[in-house]
C-alpha cells in the first residue's frame, strides 16, 4: 500500500507546488492570451511584448499555445480553461476561426472582450484585431525582389500554408505586387512548406531542380525561409537572391553571412503588447479601430544592427 | 504488504482487489486526488462550465485510447489511430460536404472507413507478420497523406450539414434536464466505452482479445485462426476510431486534415495511466477512460492554476512515470 499513498503524496505535492503562483493572484485584472503557438521565437517575442504591457499597466497575463499549428481542439480548450478563470479580457489568434466561434460567443455574451492578434479571427466577436499589414509587408518584399533582379527574372515562392489569412496575405502581396508592377518578373512556381524548416528544405530544392535558372526565392515565414537557405546551400546553387520574413537566430545569421539578401520583420514585442494595452482599453469601454497595424520593416546586412532594427528582431 | 488483503477479507476494498480491479481504484483515487486537490488550489476550477469542458477535452482522446486498448490487449500498438481519425474525419467530408449526402451516410462513411483501415493494419500485422509498431507507423504515414490528398490539405468544412455540429457539440441530456448540459460528445464516449467494455468481456472476441495478448502460440495451437481473430480486433478499434473522427470533426465543425499526428500518443498514455499493460494480455477499458480523464484534468487544472505552459508538460510527463509506476509497484507487492 507504500505505493498508493506515495502516489497521492505525490500528486497532491505538484498541485501544492503548481497552485503557489496562482495563489495571491486572485484580485487582479487577468488577461488570458491563447496563441498559435509557443516553443517557436516568434511566439515568445510576442509573449515578451505582452509580458512588458502586463508589467506597464498592473495586469496579469497567461500566454498559450499549442504545440503546433494544427492542433485546432487543444487550442480550443486552452480557450475554455481560460473562460474558467473569469478573465476581464481575452487576446486569441484563431488557429481555425469557426472551431473557435461558440466558446468566443460564451465570452461575448458573458461580456468579456475579446482582442484578436496576429492572424486574427474571422468573425465580429473580436472588438479589434492586432496584427502585421501582411499584404503590405510581402508587397515590400516584392519590390525589394525587384530592385536585386533588376526588374527581371524568374522567381519562386515557399509559402507557409494555404489556409491561414497569414500564408494567403503574405503569398497574395508578394504575387499581386509583382503582377502589378513588374512585368519582366515571372514568378514560376508558388509551394507549401508548413513552415517547417525540413520540409521547407526539400520543397524549395524541388522548386531549384526543376528551375536551374530561377533568380529569386521569397520564404513566407520563419521556417519557409530557412529552409530556402539550407536548399540553396545544398545545391550550390548561392547567386539566387533570397528574401525572408520574419526575424530568428537563423535568419539573422544568414543575412548577415549574405546568404539571404534581406528580410521582412514584423514586430512581435508590438503585437503581444498592443493586445494587452487594446484588451485593457476595451475594458474600460474605450472607442478603437478595427484594426491595429502593430508594424512592419525590412532589413538587410547594411542596417541590422540599427537599433530600430534590433528592437524588432528576436533571436 | 502482502497481508493486506488477507487481514481485512471481507472489507469492500478487497474484495475489489480480489477480483482483479485494484489498479483501476489505484486510478480512480488518483483522479478524485487530482480533481480535489485542483478544487482546493482554485475556487475557479470546480465550475460546472469547467468541468464539462473538461469532459469535452476527454472525449475524443477517450475514444481513441479505447480503441488503442484493444489493440494494445492483443499485445500490439496501434501508433496511426491519430492520423486515422482525421482520415475518417476527411471521408466524412467527402461524403457530407462535397457530394452533399444526407448525415446518416457520413456517420456510416466515417465508421466504415475507420474499420476498413484497421483491417489494413490488422491483415499487415496477422498475414504479414509485421511488428505492430512497424504496420501501424506505417499506416499512420499513409493514412496522413492520403488525408491531405483527398482534402487537398484544406480544412472542409460542415457549414452544409446543419445537424452536423450537434453529434459532439449538442446536448440530449440538457434538452431533457437543463442544468446538465452534457454534450452529445461525452455521452458518445461513455456508450462507446460500454459497448466496447461488453465485447471485451462479454463476447467470444474479447476472450480471444485477451487469449492473444496472453499467449498467442497456445491460442494458435488449439486450432483457433487467429489471424482472422486479429483482423477483427483491429478492425473493430478502426471503426472506433471512426467514432473518434466524426467526434473531432464536428466540435471542430470542420475536417483538419493536417491534425492527428501526436494523439496516438496521448491515447496510450492514457491507456497505460490506466493500467493496462503494454505487453498485453491485461487491461480494461474503464482504466482507459479514467487515464483519459486524469490527462484531461491535469491539462485543464495547471491550466485553470495559470502554471507556465513549459511545466504544464513536465509535470504531465512525470504523472505518467509515476502512474505507471505505482501500477508495477502494486503488482510486485501483490505477488
Amino acid at each position: 500500500m507504500l505505493s498508493r499513498r506515495s502516489l497521492i503524496a505525490a500528486l497532491s505535492a505538484s498541485i501544492a507546488i503548481a497552485s503557489a503562483p496562482a495563489a495571491f493572484a486572485q484580485d487582479e485584472i487577468y488577461i488570458p492570451l491563447i496563441s498559435k503557438g509557443f516553443q517557436h521565437q516568434f511566439w515568445q517575442a510576442v509573449k515578451a511584448g505582452a509580458d512588458q504591457a502586463a508589467d506597464e499597466f498592473g495586469v496579469r497575463i497567461t500566454f498559450e499555445g499549442p504545440d503546433n499549428e494544427t492542433m485546432v481542439d487543444r487550442q480550443i480548450d486552452m480557450l475554455a480553461a481560460a473562460l474558467a478563470n473569469n478573465p476581464g479580457a481575452i487576446g486569441f489568434a484563431a488557429l481555425d476561426s469557426q472551431a473557435a466561434i461558440p466558446l468566443l460567443r460564451q465570452a461575448h455574451d458573458a461580456g468579456i472582450p475579446v482582442i484578436a492578434f496576429d492572424s486574427g479571427v474571422d468573425s465580429d466577436i473580436p472588438v479589434a484585431t492586432a496584427t502585421t499589414d501582411n499584404v503590405a509587408a510581402a508587397a515590400l518584399a516584392a519590390d525589394k525582389m525587384a530592385e536585386f533582379l533588376g526588374g527581371e527574372g524568374k522567381v519562386a515562392v515557399v509559402a507557409h500554408d494555404q489556409t491561414s489569412r497569414t500564408g494567403i496575405d503574405r503569398r497574395d502581396g508578394f504575387l499581386n505586387q509583382i503582377e502589378a508592377s513588374y512585368p519582366n518578373i515571372e514568378v514560376v512556381s508558388v509551394q507549401y512548406g508548413a513552415g517547417d524548416q525540413l520540409q521547407s528544405t526539400e520543397v524549395a530544392k524541388a522548386i531549384l531542380t526543376a528551375n536551374p535558372d530561377l533568380a529569386g526565392m521569397f520564404g513566407t515565414n520563419e521556417g519557409s525561409a530557412i529552409g530556402i537557405v539550407n536548399a540553396v546551400r545544398e545545391m550550390n546553387s548561392e547567386d539566387v537572391v533570397i528574401i525572408g520574413y520574419d526575424s530568428g537566430k537563423a535568419q539573422t545569421d544568414a543575412i548577415r553571412a549574405g546568404l539571404m539578401a534581406g528580410a521582412i520583420t514584423q514586430n512581435p514585442v508590438g503585437i503581444g503588447y498592443e493586445t494587452v494595452k487594446a484588451a485593457i482599453a476595451a475594458m474600460n469601454g474605450e472607442e478603437m479601430p478595427e484594426i491595429i497595424d502593430t508594424g512592419f520593416y525590412y532589413y538587410d546586412q547594411s542596417n541590422i544592427d540599427n537599433p530600430e532594427i534590433q528592437a524588432v528582431l528576436y533571436d | 504488504m502482502t497481508t493486506t488483503t488477507v487481514d481485512a477479507p471481507k472489507s469492500v476494498l478487497s474484495r475489489i482487489v480480489a477480483a482483479g480491479t485494484h489498479q483501476r481504484v489505484l486510478a480512480f483515487a488518483s483522479l478524485v486526488v487530482l480533481l480535489i486537490g485542483f478544487a482546493i488550489a482554485s475556487p475557479n476550477f470546480m465550475q460546472t462550465s469547467n468541468m464539462l469542458a473538461i469532459l469535452q477535452a476527454t472525449s475524443v482522446n477517450g475514444v481513441l485510447a479505447i480503441a488503442v486498448t484493444l489493440v494494445i490487449i492483443t499485445g500490439g500498438i496501434d501508433l496511426s489511430v491519430g492520423t486515422m481519425m482525421t482520415f475518417c474525419a476527411v471521408i466524412t467530408g467527402v461524403v457530407l460536404t462535397y457530394a452533399g449526402l444526407p448525415l446518416p451516410f457520413g456517420v456510416l462513411a466515417a465508421v466504415l472507413t475507420g474499420a476498413v483501415c484497421g483491417a489494413c493494419s490488422g491483415t499487415f500485422v496477422a498475414k504479414m507478420a509485421i511488428p505492430p509498431f512497424i504496420a501501424t507507423l506505417g499506416m499512420m504515414l499513409i493514412l496522413k497523406g492520403l488525408s491531405l490528398v483527398i482534402s487537398g490539405t484544406r480544412p472542409i468544412y460542415f457549414n452544409d450539414t446543419p445537424g452536423f455540429s450537434e453529434i459532439s457539440r449538442g446536448s440530449l441530456i440538457g434538452d431533457v434536464i437543463p442544468s446538465l448540459p452534457i454534450p452529445n460528445g461525452v455521452l458518445i464516449l461513455f456508450i462507446v466505452a460500454g459497448v466496447t467494455a461488453y465485447i471485451l468481456n462479454r463476447t467470444v472476441l474479447g476472450r480471444y482479445c485477451f487469449a492473444l495478448g496472453s499467449n498467442e502460440e497456445s491460442v494458435r495451437l488449439s486450432g483457433v485462426n487467429t489471424q482472422r481473430w486479429k483482423i477483427a480486433i483491429y478492425a473493430l478499434a478502426g471503426s472506433i476510431v471512426g467514432i473518434a473522427g466524426l467526434l473531432i470533426a464536428s466540435r471542430l465543425n470542420s475536417a483538419q486534415p493536417a491534425l492527428g499526428l501526436g494523439y496516438e500518443l496521448e491515447a496510450i498514455a492514457a491507456v497505460v495511466i490506466g493500467g493496462t499493460s503494454l505487453s498485453g494480455g491485461r487491461g480494461s477499458i474503464l482504466g482507459s477512460l479514467i487515464g483519459a480523464l486524469i490527462m484531461a484534468v491535469l491539462t485543464n487544472g495547471l491550466r485553470v492554476l495559470s502554471v507556465a505552459q513549459e511545466w504544464q508538460t513536465v509535470v504531465t510527463g512525470a504523472i505518467i512515470i509515476l502512474a505507471v509506476y505505482a501500477d508495477m509497484m502494486r503488482r510486485k507487492n501483490a505477488k
